[in-house]
This record gives C-alpha cells, sequence and structure tokens, in this order.
C-alpha cells in the first residue's frame, strides 16, 4: 500500500465550478457597479454575473451527498466558512436582482459588496481546508480572491468588447485587466515559492506554472497592451485579452481544487527505539 | 473532567491488522471503509532500515479542523473530548473530509453490494443507511463507551467500555482511557514514556498518542 499523500476526491470539477462561477461571477458584479455607479454601463454584465454566482452555487449543491438536507448548510456560521459564504448568497441576490430590475445603482454596489465578501468566503473555505496543503497555504485567500477579480473583469471586457464600437468603459476595463493581470502574476509566484506541499502537488503546479504565465499572463497582456495602443484593434484585442485572463483563471481553480490537492498524508516524528537502541529517524512519505 | 484518548505503542504494535477486523466488525463498515488502519511504514536508508507499524483513525482532536468547517454543525466535540458526526444533520458535502489532516473520514455514495444478482443477506443486515452519503469515521466506539459508563464500568479498563480496537489488540499496543485520570494506564503511560502525536505542527491537538521513540 502506497503511503504517499493522495489526490483528494471529496471535492471534485462541481466543487471547482463554484470556485469558478463565484469568483467570476463576484468580480464582474463589482466592476458592473462601479460602471453602473459611473453611469456608463449596461446591466446584461450584472445580471450574467448574478447567474454566475448562481450557476456556482447550483454546482456545490448537486455535489452534496444529501442535497435535500441543502438548508443546514446555514447552521454553523460561528467556525465554518462554507456557511459564511452560504448565508451571503440570500442578501446578495436580495440586493442584485432588485437593484437591475429598477435600475439603482447603489443598490447594485451593495451587491457587489457582499460579493466581495463571498469572494473572501470563499478563499477562507480553501484556506481552512488543513488536510490539503496546497489550500491551506496563508497565500490562498489573496490568490482567490485576486483571479476571481481578474476574472470578472476580463469577463467585463469581453462583454464590452461585444457590446458596440467605441464603448466607453472598454478602454478602462482593458487598463484595469493589465493591472490585475500583474497583480495576479505577482500572488501567483509568491504563492508558489512559499508553498510547502507534497511532491506530487508541487510537481502538477509546476507544470502548470508555466502555461499559466505564459498564456494566462504574458499573452493575455499583450494583447491587453494592444487594446490599449492601437486603438483600431482594442476590440479584438481586448476580447482575446480578457479570454486569455479568463480562461487562464478557471484553470487555476480547476487545477488547484481537482488536481494540485494531494491530502497531508501519513508521518512518523521518528521511529521507535528498539531494544536498547535509540530512535530512529521519521518519515514523510511523498514529502520532500 | 474525562479526556479520552488512545495510546499505541509502536514497539508493541506488529502490524496484524486485528485492530482493523475488530472494527469493522463492530461498525459494520463499508467495503473500504476503514476506521482503524495499521500503516506499515518504512525510515531510514539502507542498511540501517527500520519498519514500523502505525495505527491510525480519527485522532480526536482537541481542535478539530473537521468540527470548525461542518457547516450543519453534524460534526461535534463531546465534553469528554471524542469528536462525533450527527448523521441527520450531515449533508454530505465532504468539507470535513479534506479538512481533516489525517485522512480518517470517509463517504459511501452507494449501498454495499458484492454481486450484481442482487445484495447478500449479511449486506441487508447490516446495512447503516443513515451512513449513505454523509461523513463517517471512528467514534472512539462511544456507543459501548457510554453503555458501560451507565453500567458503572470505566472506559479502558472494562472490555465492554472499551472500544473494539483496544480489546482485541495481540499485543496490547493500543490503549483506551481518560488522560485526566492519573491512575489511568493511558496518563502513567503517557507520564513514563516519550511519546509524539502525528502532525502536532498543525495545532490540531490529537487524541492520540504514539509511544516508542525517545526524546
Amino acid at each position: 500500500m502506497s503511503l504517499e499523500p493522495p489526490l483528494q476526491t471529496y471535492l471534485d470539477w462541481r466543487a471547482a465550478g463554484n470556485f469558478i462561477a463565484g469568483g467570476t461571477g463576484t468580480g464582474l458584479l463589482l466592476v458592473s457597479a462601479a460602471a453602473a455607479l459611473l453611469g456608463v454601463g449596461g446591466s446584461l454584465p450584472a445580471w450574467l454575473a448574478l447567474l454566475s454566482v448562481a450557476a456556482g452555487l447550483s454546482l456545490v449543491w448537486l455535489e452534496i451527498g444529501r442535497p435535500l438536507r441543502f438548508l443546514h448548510v446555514w447552521f454553523n456560521p460561528h467556525t465554518s466558512w462554507m456557511t459564511r459564504e452560504a448565508m451571503l448568497a440570500p442578501p446578495l441576490f436580495a440586493a442584485g436582482i432588485p437593484a437591475l430590475i429598477f435600475d439603482w445603482p447603489p443598490l447594485l454596489g451593495v451587491a457587489a459588496l457582499i460579493g466581495m465578501a463571498f469572494l473572501y468566503c470563499q478563499g477562507r473555505i480553501l484556506y481552512a481546508a488543513k488536510g490539503v496543503p496546497s489550500w491551506r497555504s496563508p497565500r490562498t485567500v489573496g490568490l482567490i480572491v485576486t483571479t476571481g477579480l481578474c476574472e470578472g473583469v476580463a469577463l467585463f471586457v469581453v462583454l464590452a468588447a461585444l457590446r458596440s464600437p467605441g464603448f466607453a468603459p472598454l478602454t478602462a476595463g482593458v487598463a484595469l485587466l493589465l493591472a490585475l493581470l500583474g497583480v495576479r502574476a505577482w500572488v501567483w509566484r509568491n504563492y508558489l515559492e512559499k508553498l510547502d506541499a507534497p511532491r506530487a502537488t508541487l510537481a502538477v503546479l509546476a507544470r502548470f506554472n508555466a502555461c499559466f504565465l505564459l498564456l494566462g499572463h504574458a499573452l493575455a497582456g499583450a494583447f491587453a497592451l494592444l487594446a490599449l495602443l492601437w486603438p483600431a484593434q482594442t476590440r479584438v484585442a481586448g476580447i482575446l485579452a480578457g479570454l486569455c485572463a479568463l480562461l487562464a483563471g478557471w484553470a487555476l481553480k480547476f487545477v488547484l481544487v481537482t488536481r494540485a490537492a494531494h491530502l497531508q498524508g501519513y508521518a512518523l516524528d521518528r521511529s521507535p527505539a528498539r531494544s536498547a537502541g535509540s530512535a530512529g529517524p521519521g518519515v514523510r512519505p511523498g514529502w520532500d | 473532567m474525562s479526556r479520552y484518548v488512545m495510546v499505541a505503542d509502536l514497539n508493541r504494535c506488529v502490524g496484524c491488522q486485528t485492530c482493523t477486523a475488530a472494527c469493522k466488525h463492530t461498525n459494520d463498515t463499508a467495503p473500504g471503509v476503514q476506521w482503524r488502519k495499521v500503516l506499515d511504514m518504512e525510515s531510514g536508508e539502507y542498511p540501517e532500515v527500520r519498519r514500523t507499524f502505525v495505527p491510525v483513525g480519527c485522532m480526536h482532536c482537541a481542535e478539530p479542523p473537521c468540527m470548525h468547517v461542518c457547516p450543519s454543525t453534524a460534526t461535534r466535540q463531546r465534553p469528554d473530548g471524542i469528536v462525533t458526526i450527527d448523521y441527520d444533520l450531515c449533508i454530505g458535502c465532504g468539507y470535513c473530509m479534506v479538512a481533516c489532516p489525517y485522512q480518517a473520514r470517509f463517504k459511501v455514495m452507494h449501498r454495499s453490494q458484492a454481486y450484481r444478482e442482487g445484495r447478500m443477506k449479511i449486506e441487508r443486515e447490516r446495512e447503516h443507511e443513515e451512513r449513505r452519503a454523509v461523513a463517517q469515521k471512528c467514534t472512539f466506539c462511544v456507543d459501548r463507551i457510554d453503555a458501560g459508563l451507565a453500567k458503572g464500568l470505566t472506559p479502558g479498563v472494562d472490555p465492554e467500555a472499551t472500544p473494539a480496537c483496544a480489546n482485541a489488540c495481540i499485543a496490547d499496543a493500543l490503549i483506551f482511557g481518560d488522560i485526566e485520570d492519573e491512575t489511568s494506564l493511558v496518563a502513567i503511560l503517557l507520564k513514563n514514556n516519550a511519546h509524539f502525536r502525528m502532525h502536532e505542527e498543525l495545532g490540531t491537538q490529537p487524541g492520540f498518542y504514539y509511544l516508542g521513540g525517545d526524546e
């Protein structure tokens, strides 16, 4: 029997889907609310944002073993970040839907702030999972929040570019995306460099790293720069930049939740003393 | 106040898995589910290689991460330190399973069925429907402890009030008892012998101690 830390299989693509859709949705809601408050946005991005969050929560509902008991998820707000995330969902929709129906940007702003708290909870959910070293890193929360914001802005840029030529928030969105790409790349590098995890986890993340940085940041950043510097191609370059940044963020969360999620594994501080001898070295299979 | 713990003497354990079998028999766990199991760990490098048999399971931590993350309050901690799961509250989200650093939790989605033609009598009779699709783990045989206490017995001393794994151990390697009782065997063993706990650096304060290493 191998004692190497196994890959966790309890939270699968459906859980990853919640982190993906929830992060993108709340990020998109924030930038949509900001645009609405500035009087330059339409309601479509915000509707999509709410739909995205709802889709993520639905995916989680599909994953739980006893779906009919879903209301029990609200029973432990004292310590469970999953409960806190679930408790934020009703006020998020209660503020967001009327804000869009009655076109009231300040209420959409309130919904966006609730969405940020929702996104923070998602980061804390992973951080609290002590059994998975790649999740319990203190840098996980920052990574989840940053990529959620980045994905939201990326999707906003795509939607803005598709809307009509000369749509005012597009250029601002692209500039914001460029800045967030820089922040995400920095947060990711910081996370990866200081990560203490099983060999298998580090190997998965090392393979993912190059692709994530090249396609999700270098290429996305190049397209974003092109969009800013070449007004005639702003829409096309903006769409490409947004898609690269968006898909990279989704890939990051999918990999983190389903592929680079090896459990802690077993360890012995020291092996027992034999007869009159002394204790031997410890062992931690699967770790360097 | 009592605090029940398990002590595993690594110098005594021979890796026979009798505790594993006793646990499965007592608790009717499904195929593939082992609330108690014994690892066979190798350490060192040739020619200084050592082989150690290490009983593991739920560590009944004083700071159980599984309980803190549980959104439904299904996982709880009794005043005597035993961590329990209320199967009727659990939603089977699996969050506790990734929060536990000891791989102690299981979730079985389907009923046991060894043969395609139908379920055997034993499978029907020993099925625990309440455990399906929710989290499950070692309970320190809490029902035996409670029943024994109700009869005035002492867990760790009287077999009727002691977890099945500790009762079954052929080498007296698994010892159960109240660490707060200075006269209990576990308290004496821990007082007089070097010991350690698994993954102490994670701050979970496990209630499962290992003897066998000098300081």
